[in-house]
């Protein structure tokens, strides 16, 4: 498994349509990704649960990425990460 | 060819397939199923439907406003096609032995809940995401179609009647006219089509007959006329009529920037009648002065609950920066009589219009009328706005109401929220009553302007929604207009200004009885914006003034 932690710079946080670019990315690979925000964690694929977690701008949350093309997922996803949220 | 006469309220002529009104069922069934695997499939058959639908919806949105409009429809489909919604309404099914409507109905309203409970406003508006979604399963589910008009193509709108909640939600791309049943005038249907600026056909009574649904039809707004299967010479007839009418759109363009002023140099302002922040464009492009009525009501219409604070603020504000600095008169909340909301639980009335309606709701649950004001005065910082309060009949309301208004400012000020503290209040003149006390009424408020359509119903006794009324329901009746002369004289004594912002301020049979007693302004629908402004600048005052008056004023049976 691949991790690596994020902090949020958009100033509306992952709300509807970031959510669902975020989604629409993950579904790409093979390997399963759960985002975790301090007790909390979702499979990244959900994404009703994932808005549910209401992460804001400034938020820092963890990015587990398991499974078979987890090195370049987990690159790629933290790329996309950093352009886009 | 199949002719019906019915009668025109808003001209035009246009040509289209005749579709009728499908209504959306409003309660969600809900009973036990035996055959929960039967259920399921009902559901997942309802579910790819909706995302085949937003997906053609989203490369629509492509087409026309680019990738990021597009997106919004793609994360709809996601939440269609949820693991976790879709889990719930499965657990409903299979274990609650639940119909697929309440299924998703329920797992919505969970769903929905969840987010509104969030301490972030902006992820409690998502809630509104959710019940969009299921709303759309929902409708697939019991057939329902949503928006009323399920065509590719734009049609000509067939109804009974629609009501003001159904014409909001219409989907106005789709429509090149209105035929309806029943209505009048100033029925919504009316209203909406003038604003719209395409014809409507109303009290057509049962000529229509389902048959003839997809069929080709032509409607010509000036006359009623209406023709279904037109033979070949009435179709280059009509078309004709269609290509004479937008030349004189183009003559009328030739108006725009020109002033709204007489021969003898008289101006007038001429503003626009508004139901929703989306009308400032054909505001802007009819080239009007400003809006002199902004009716708030959709606000309320287009909501399952009272609409808060910040989701008024922002309908308000844009359309005051919308507007770049022109005058907006918002109209607080005017519901009751023919205007009913669910959730404001209002008992039945025996005579609605003379019911608990409009600003006595206001003053009777100031817990509302609190967050609207807040509203409106914090989007007073954005532009230039004015507040209008509507169905007045005594000055001690006028009072409360302004105290209402002192009390927010304060507020305001206190909080350190930006206000515009010059905002003018004014008052609808549409009762008798404030008509015979407007030179007391006129020390209270900085505008009067008159709703000709209540104060019509109310001065003649005769009930606007009822089309059966005809001959009776005159709004050039002598009692009407006297009464909005005497307004007028009372607003000038006290250094008001009068406006009209009902449908008699279209009327170009009475410019001239406007213009005599001194009407400082007219509002109207956009489309009839620039009408106006040829008609005002045909006339001469000093020349009509004296036998307008006399005719208004004398006691000989004129034909006014």
């Amino acid at each position: 498994m691949k991790s690596f932690e994020y902090t949020i710079t958009d100033p509306v946080g992952i709300h509807a349509r970031p959510a669902g670019v975020l989604v629409k990315e993950i579904k790409k690979y093979a390997s399963t990704v759960t985002v975790n925000k301090g007790e909390k964690s979702v499979n990244a694929l959900k994404l009703m649960a994932l808005m549910g977690m209401g992460i804001k701008q400034g938020d820092t949350i963890r990015i587990d990425v398991d499974g078979a093309d987890e090195e370049t997922a987990a690159a790629e996803i933290e790329a996309f990460f950093k352009a886009n949220l | 060819m199949i002719t019906i006469q019915g009668k025109g309220v808003s001209t035009g002529v246009a040509l289209g397939p005749l579709y009728f009104y499908q209504r959306a069922k409003s309660t969600v069934s809900r009973y036990t199923v035996t055959d929960t695997d039967a259920e399921w499939a009902r559901f997942k058959t309802a579910q790819e439907k909706a995302v085949e639908q937003l997906g053609e919806l989203a490369e629509k949105a492509r087409a026309e406003a680019g990738d990021e409009a597009a997106m919004l429809f793609e994360t709809h489909q996601m939440m269609a096609e949820d693991l976790d919604f879709e889990e719930s309404i499965q657990t409903a099914i299979n274990e609650n032995k639940l119909n697929a409507e309440a299924a998703v109905s329920d797992t919505a309203g969970q769903f929905a809940e969840m987010f509104a409970a969030m301490d972030d406003a902006y992820f409690q508006a998502r809630a509104a995401d959710v019940k969009d979604v299921a709303g759309r399963i929902l409708g697939i589910l019991t057939g329902a179609v949503a928006g009323g008009v399920d065509s590719p193509v734009p049609v000509i709108l067939a109804a009974d009647d629609l009501a003001p909640s159904e014409t909001v939600q219409l989907d106005k791309s789709k429509i090149l006219g209105f035929i309806t049943e029943g209505g009048s005038g100033s029925s919504h249907t009316a209203i909406l089509a003038r604003t719209m600026g395409i014809p409507a056909i109303i009290g057509v009574g049962k000529a229509l007959t389902p048959e003839t649904a997809g069929h080709e039809v032509i409607i010509d707004g000036s006359n009623g006329n209406i023709l279904i299967d037109a033979d070949e010479a009435s179709r280059v007839k009509m078309l004709k009529k269609m290509e004479e009418q937008k030349k004189i759109q183009a003559l009328l363009d030739e108006l725009k920037g020109k002033p709204n002023v007489t021969k003898d140099g008289q101006s007038v302002r001429i503003y626009c009648n508004i139901g929703s922040p989306d009308d400032v464009a054909a505001v802007l492009k009819n080239d009007a002065g400003g809006v002199g009525l902004f009716r708030s009501e959709f606000l309320y219409l287009n909501c399952d609950d009272y609409p808060d604070e910040d989701y008024q603020f922002e309908a308000y504000k844009k359309a005051l920066s919308d507007m770049g600095g022109r005058e907006v008169v918002i109209r607080t909340l005017d519901i009751g009589a023919d205007k009913q909301i669910g959730y404001f639980n209002l008992p039945n009335e025996e005579n609605p219009a003379l019911g608990n309606r409009a600003l006595r709701i206001c003053l009777n649950r100031p817990e509302i009328f609190h967050t609207q004001i807040r509203a409106l005065y914090r989007a007073s910082a954005f532009g230039k706005l004015s507040i209008m309060f509507p169905m007045v009949t005594s000055v001690w309301e006028v009072r409360e109401a302004k105290k209402m208004c002192e009390r927010v400012k304060k507020e305001l000020t206190d909080e350190g929220i930006p206000l515009d503290n010059e905002v003018e209040v004014g008052i609808m003149i549409e009762t008798p009553a404030a008509a015979v006390i407007s030179d007391r009424l006129a020390k209270e408020v900085d505008f009067f302007s008159c709703g000709t359509n209540d104060l019509t119903q109310y001065t003649l006794a005769c009930d606007r929604q009822n089309n059966d009324l005809g001959r009776f329901f005159n709004p050039h009746h002598p009692a009407v207009l006297r009464l909005l002369k005497m307004v007028c004289d009372n607003a000038h004594k006290n250094g008001i200004w009068v406006g009209i912002c009902g449908e008699l301020g279209a009327d170009l049979a009475l410019t001239e009885t406007f213009l005599s007693i001194g009407i400082d302004e007219l509002s109207v629908s956009p489309r009839s914006v620039l009408p106006l402004r040829q008609k005002v600048r045909e006339i001469d005052v000093r020349v009509v003034r004296e036998k307008v008056l006399a005719d208004l004023m004398g006691d000989a049976n004129t034909e006014i």
